[in-house]
């Protein structure tokens, strides 16, 4: 199947405007890179690691320095207009459009550029702006708006025209966690309604990455240090899964040492509340199933269970050696 | 999408004019400082001629050039500088993304420029023609209306052709526009027939199409009056005017490769702040 994105060797060097203003910086360092269509795929990297200078090139906005880039099939530098047909973009605390419109009106202008019949653009954007909670917002301006609402209408506006595949470059920036909700939710519901509709997704944030996309690349420096899913990233942290169980009393613990995928079992009575704190360190999920199944056996009852996992966090501190800034 | 492209170019031109046409009903400032303020001026240049007793003919060019004043103000500080103003909001880059050609961009904000400025020349034209009682003549209207037509494509065409020079300029295009608002109001014979300047000074003023156009309009709604004040013929002046409309489209589209390619190789297209 063709890719919707398909990166090789690409290179993007920034040349100082003037020679004496500084050095050159290499914003992407040979990066190789394949989306499938259907994907919902997720770049993560600090701020200056070469999110935003890739989607820019992918986008038509901006020429590589060396290597291709297609989207959808076509070259980037050679068949802009074709790509042009079959994308969207949309950025996080993005001040698009204007102000003295209402947001249908504002809109309604940029389905125009993508040449949609004015009877279908207003319809579907009555339809989005009800799915977003904005519906007795279309009549206000763009102004008056806040933050969230405002990335709402932007994210429509992006969407609206129905694209094959979208760049939204941080799209949850600065909003709190209704309006992210909305969005994520619906970026989600978006990729799965039709096969063929790709998402490539730039955030900051890791639960928004490990939430949402089914793989991640893991960008610093201009280059893409790991690309997986989130659950095969997080196997290359080594770190302890632990699990922590509080049981009724348990009179008997000796087999949970012993259980496939148990690496350390320790326990302590509360004789007070008349429960049994159970911890272990895991080397295999699947010992879970069996640590519960014994619990059940012994005539004992869950009051309650945590587990702890390596989270994108610890894959990101590995890989590039330091947390977000 | 089965819509050719000429139809989703049109649906584009359409979008970007919508703005500029609705901001004219929304910000009703305007009436005051558009419209009030350039008849101020006309009006001083109408009770100079008055005072000194000039032929009637003159209070009606001054009211002429005032109303293509709108014009030549609506291409300095809006259509030339929108493209540059389009980056810092965050608007260009999603016009640049759309799979349309530049030039729609451009031709609608032209044509929303255009309808603006229509409305503020011909308010100032009606009060000024009523204020000062001229009496003008429409023996030839077919012939005002192609070279208003012609002028205003030709004007725009250059407008948009300044857009593009303006977005590499960035903010030291404010200087540009600075100085070019004066100085053609000179060259352009705004106030006076251009053939004061004598022929050389008013043949390289022409390059501006405001200049033959404004020329031409008086020769015509002052019949007669070309002998004597008229810079070339109108019939002249028309086929100048039509490859200035020719020279400056090809030179916008041009400019705006260049400068969609080179802002692509640098970078800089769409950087804000700079």
């Amino acid at each position: 199947m063709q890719s919707a994105v398909e990166v090789k060797g690409l290179t993007r060097v920034f040349e100082p405007k003037k020679k004496k203003e500084g050095k050159s910086v290499t914003a992407l360092n040979k990066v190789d890179l394949r989306i499938a269509r259907g994907e919902l795929f997720g770049l993560l990297g600090p701020n200056g690691a070469g999110k935003t200078t890739l989607l820019k090139i992918l986008s038509t906005l901006l020429l590589p320095t060396a290597g291709k880039a297609f989207v959808a099939g076509f070259d980037v530098e050679k068949d802009f207009t074709e790509v042009r047909k079959r994308i969207n973009m949309v950025s996080g605390g993005e001040i698009s459009g204007y102000g003295l419109l209402t947001v249908k009106e504002n809109l309604w202008m940029f389905t125009q550029f993508y040449g949609m019949k004015s009877s279908v653009a207003k319809q579907r954007i009555d339809e989005m702006l009800a799915q977003f909670g904005l519906a007795d917002k279309k009549d206000e301006k763009v102004r008056t708006l806040s933050t969230g609402q405002r990335q709402k209408m932007n994210v429509i506006r992006g969407f609206v025209t129905d694209p094959e595949i979208i760049f939204l470059d941080e799209p949850t920036l600065g909003l709190d966690v209704n309006a992210s909700r909305v969005i994520r939710e619906f970026i989600v519901d978006w990729v799965q309604a039709k096969d063929n509709r790709t998402v490539l997704l730039t955030t900051h944030y890791m639960m928004e990455a490990d939430q949402l996309c089914d793989r991640i690349a893991i960008i610093d420096d201009g280059r893409i240090l790991a690309c997986d899913t989130p659950e095969n990233l997080k196997k290359l942290v080594k770190m302890n899964r632990t699990l922590k169980l509080d049981v009724t009393s348990l009179k008997d613990t000796s087999k949970f040492g012993s259980l496939t995928g148990v690496e350390q079992f320790t326990f302590q009575d509360d004789a007070e509340k008349d429960q049994t704190h159970l911890k272990f360190i895991l080397t295999d999920d699947s010992a879970v199933t069996e640590i519960i199944s014994e619990v059940q056996s012994k005539g004992a009852r869950i009051l309650s269970l945590q587990k702890t996992e390596p989270t994108l966090e610890d894959v990101f501190i590995k890989m590039v050696g330091k947390g977000f800034e | 999408m089965t819509d050719t492209w000429l139809v989703t170019n049109l649906r584009a031109i359409r979008g970007r004019a919508y703005p500029r046409v609705i901001g004219s009903k929304r910000e009703l400032s305007w009436l005051f400082f558009d419209i009030t303020l350039p008849l101020l001026t006309v009006s001083a240049y109408a009770y100079i001629y008055k005072y000194i007793q000039a032929p009637d003919e003159f209070v009606g060019f001054v009211i002429l050039g005032g109303a293509m004043t709108a014009f030549w103000l609506n291409i300095l500080w809006m259509m030339a500088s929108q493209l540059y103003w389009e980056k810092e909001i965050g608007n260009l880059q999603l016009y640049l993304i759309a799979p349309i050609s530049r030039m729609s961009i451009l031709a609608g904000m032209a044509v929303g420029g255009l309808f603006m400025t229509a409305i503020r020349a011909s308010a100032t034209m009606v009060i000024g023609v009523l204020l000062f009682g001229i009496v003008l003549s429409f023996a030839q209207p077919v012939m005002l209306i192609l070279i208003f037509v012609v002028t205003m494509i030709s004007l725009y065409g250059m407008g948009m052709m300044f857009a593009s020079l303006y977005l590499l300029l960035g903010r030291e295009a404010y200087h540009l526009s600075n100085l070019l608002t004066e100085p053609v109001y000179l060259a352009s014979g705004l106030y006076f027939p251009v053939k004061a300047l004598g022929f050389w000074a008013a043949a390289g003023a022409s390059i501006i199409p405001i200049t033959l156009g404004l020329d031409a309009l008086r020769q015509l709604f002052y019949p007669g009056s070309g002998a004597e004040y008229g810079f070339l013929s109108v019939n002249t002046e028309l086929a100048i005017l039509a490859v200035l409309c020719v020279a400056f489209l090809w030179l916008s589209k041009y400019s705006l490769d260049y400068m969609e390619k080179l802002g692509k190789t640098t970078g800089r297209l769409t950087l804000r702040w700079q």
